[in-house]
């Protein structure tokens, strides 16, 4: 049949098993708006507040399901809001497709009205993109967008279509079904051989595993595996969630803000098996100190990661499933006592030192901390800790809850402490770091499978883009935004406090911000609370309703995300405890 | 250890290509020493010739990023030894008598050609690898460069190894 140019796309993204697209409207996409309006009951889409928000929650559609996400934008600054989500995805190689319009062929290059080169701004943050000249080339360019997306390493690609692109006409023939990914590359034999060889000889092995492993669905071999060489598992921070956080041999996430016993095993095992992760400078702290006392296999489907920050002993490109699936039949079976006895040992000696450390919590023995946070009527006994916080909306969320995070302290006492229970619920950004990342990715999260969705998020990295309550209450999204409100700029702060002889420079917010009649404002609901009373009572009625509901809890400015490597520092400089 | 690699590598011939690869090496923080790109016997691509200096590391990084990028296809690290490498130079200095005679010795010597001739100034053209054309530049630096430009380096491998046979 000959259609147009807008109508080839959404006729392709359907095509493309494309059920929920995010996005915002704008006068170089109106012609595919247009088709979008036609094809409603066939592609659902969900306008957000700001383009950037769109991405984000294209991101969490794609981070909650595995599917590739899609985001709609118009010219110029539409396109222009979308690349922190783009970035957002790339550094935590999630599949996106990012459509954009741009003025007709005829205008470009001549600084036109909302007219940017998004195809060369977003080059170094996607894997791949285009710009569409051709209306013959449209459709088979969008199929090779889902297929670079979502091929080996997953990523964001973005497809640029000018307007006479949308208004031209050709013919188009539908594909009955998606584009295949590009065959798996599989690890060659002679590697896994060599493998073996150095997990059968290992006394101390140590699994660190990062996203790559959700990427793979490889979460049953990765605990396979582990049972049959005896080995203790941590993770970076994107590989949360690919086993549950009650797993016997899970330790947590290690690094600059892990568990204590993560990353002390980490650091005393012979043989790190390192499976779909990049040793992020977070992971690994000064690089020179890391990998001193162990041999590095490291296995990802990226060729490129493999040595990139750390030289492996042996790297070996191919699918972390196929791989650990493999390996598990290859090595002889381990039983390591003396090995397991330390593990414990150390379990032990994280327990004592997380309890030592919120002994001397400062909510607690703070009277008076009411500078730029707390109320002074609630006596520090009964202030809100973190953990405190977090521990009790796990008691409320349901087992296949989605948690979303932003970026900062709340997110590092989120990923340490909420207990993860089936992967791809837990949905931050790592690479990036984006504040305001939260909000987008739980709508995107909650429209992808329809569970309830809990945001964590700083009173920070909420004000970045809580614009979007908007789209969760015309959604009617089941979302609970706890925001942990320490009236402060708590990461930074945290480093002012310790190594910038507390100059807190632009960290103290001075807002007077009421989250609660701003959520009401917004048609949500919402609830103030300081103690755990208020707190029981809060989420009691935020997880009772079906839409959203945002829990202001009040923390102490003074809480540390422990424990720490500072940075540049290494294990040897651990902080546990701040007194 | 500090070496000179030169790696060959066979793009789509699209628009932007060269973007993305010589955007990967500034985004990845890789220095680049000579970058030359052209169309190949079939027209579907392009070749980019690209020498740089590093450890083995960098090289293997380099190598890596090149065969991640969606219009690359072929991406080869050639060996020194079994590659003929040139480079073309144009440079015109001064025609001055005093200095004619030097410049007419080192042309016959490097087996260089002028190619333009006037009163007042002279075109020589030279091929040959990096280190011949640097040693002529600098032999016909007192005559006085009035200006030059050179092409960085194109180079194939010896023998009937080929980067990819294109169809």
């Amino acid at each position: 049949m000959i259609i147009s140019g807008a109508k080839i796309v959404v006729e392709t993204l359907i095509e493309q098993g494309c059920d929920t697209v995010f996005g915002y409207p704008g006068g170089q996409v109106i012609n595919l708006f247009d088709e979008l309006y036609i094809a409603r009951d066939r592609v659902n889409h969900i306008l957000t507040a700001h383009e950037q928000g769109a991405a984000h929650a294209a991101d969490g559609y794609a981070r909650a399901t595995g599917k590739v996400g899609v985001v709609i934008a118009t010219s110029g600054p539409g396109a222009t809001n979308l690349v922190t989500g783009i970035a957002t995805a790339f550094l935590d190689s999630v599949p996106l497709v990012a459509i954009t319009g741009n003025v007709p062929c005829s205008l470009i290059g001549r600084d036109s009205f909302q007219e940017v080169d998004i195809v060369g701004i977003t080059m170094p943050i996607t894997k791949h993109n285009f710009i569409v000249k051709d209306i013959e080339e449209l459709a088979d360019t969008l199929r090779m967008a889902f297929k670079i997306a979502k091929s080996g390493r997953p990523g964001p690609v973005l497809v640029d279509i000018p307007k006479d692109i949308q208004l031209a006409k050709c013919e188009y023939e539908p594909k009955t079904q998606p584009v295949i990914p590009s065959p798996i590359v599989y690890a060659p034999e002679n590697k896994l051989r060599q493998a073996v060889q150095m997990i059968d000889a290992c006394e101390r092995p140590y699994i660190y595993f990062g996203g790559g492993v959700i990427a793979a669905k490889a979460y049953e071999e990765l605990t396979a595996f582990a049972d049959r060489i005896d080995a203790p598992m941590g993770c970076s921070l994107m590989g949360l969630s690919a086993v549950p956080s009650d797993h016997p041999r899970f330790l947590g996430m290690q690094g600059m803000h892990g568990h204590f016993a993560s990353s002390m095993a980490e650091d005393e095992a012979d043989l790190v098996i390192t499976l779909g992760a990049r040793f992020s400078e977070r992971a690994t702290g000064n690089k020179s100190r890391f990998a001193k006392n162990f041999k590095i296999i490291h296995i990802d489907i990226d060729g490129a990661e493999l040595g990139k920050n750390i030289p492996a002993d042996l790297a070996v490109q191919g699918d972390i499933r196929d791989a650990l699936e493999r390996l598990t039949a290859m090595v002889t079976e381990k039983k390591l006592p003396e090995w397991e006895a330390r593990i414990d040992a150390l379990r032990l000696e994280e327990l004592e030192r997380t309890q030592k450390a919120l002994e001397h919590s400062y909510a607690k023995n703070c009277e008076s901390c009411t500078a730029h946070c707390g109320r002074s009527d609630v006596p520090a006994s009964k202030k809100l800790t973190p953990y405190e916080i977090i521990d009790a909306v796990s008691e409320h969320a349901p087992d296949d809850a989605i948690i979303v995070t932003d970026v900062g302290q709340h997110q590092m006492w989120t990923a340490q402490r909420f207990p993860l229970r089936k992967p791809r619920t837990f949905l931050t950004s790592g690479g990036l770091g984006t504040m305001g990342f939260g909000m987008g990715a739980a709508i995107g999260a909650s429209a992808a499978t329809g569970k309830r969705t809990i945001l964590f998020t700083g009173d920070g990295s909420f004000g970045m883009n809580l614009n979007e309550l908007a789209t969760a209450v015309t959604q009617n999204t089941p979302l609970v935004v706890v925001i942990l409100n320490n009236g402060v700029l708590g990461m930074v702060r945290q480093l002012q406090t310790l190594f910038f002889s507390k100059h807190y420079s632009n960290t103290t917010l001075g807002r007077k911000t009421d989250f609660v009649k701003l959520a009401e404002a917004f048609g949500a609901k919402g609830a103030h609370c300081s103690d755990t009373a208020e707190l029981e009572a809060a989420l009691t009625a935020a997880f009772a309703e079906n839409g959203t509901f945002v829990i202001d809890c009040v923390i102490d400015c003074n809480e540390f995300v422990l424990p720490m490597l500072p940075p540049g520092g290494s294990i040897d400089n651990i902080i546990t405890e701040i007194k | 250890m500090d070496n000179k690699y030169v790696i060959a590598v066979l793009v789509s011939n699209i628009s932007g290509v060269l973007s993305r690869v010589s955007g990967m090496f500034t985004r990845r923080g890789f220095n680049i020493d000579s970058l030359t790109v052209g169309e190949t016997e079939s027209s579907g691509f392009s070749r980019i010739t690209i020498s740089f200096h590093g450890d083995d590391d960098i090289k293997e990084r380099i190598f890596q990023q090149l065969k991640k990028l969606h219009d690359v296809r072929e991406v080869e690290v050639l060996n020194a030894n079994e590659t003929v490498i040139r480079e073309l130079l144009l440079i015109k200095v001064r025609n001055k008598p005093e200095s004619r005679q030097d410049v007419m010795t080192a042309v016959e010597i490097f087996r260089s050609k002028i190619v333009d001739y006037s009163p007042t100034a002279l075109i020589c053209e030279l091929t040959g690898e990096t280190s011949k054309i640097d040693a002529f530049i600098e032999l016909l630096k007192p005559c006085g460069i009035m200006e030059m430009c050179r092409t960085g380096i194109v180079a194939v491998e010896r023998g009937d190894n080929c980067l990819k046979t294109v169809k």
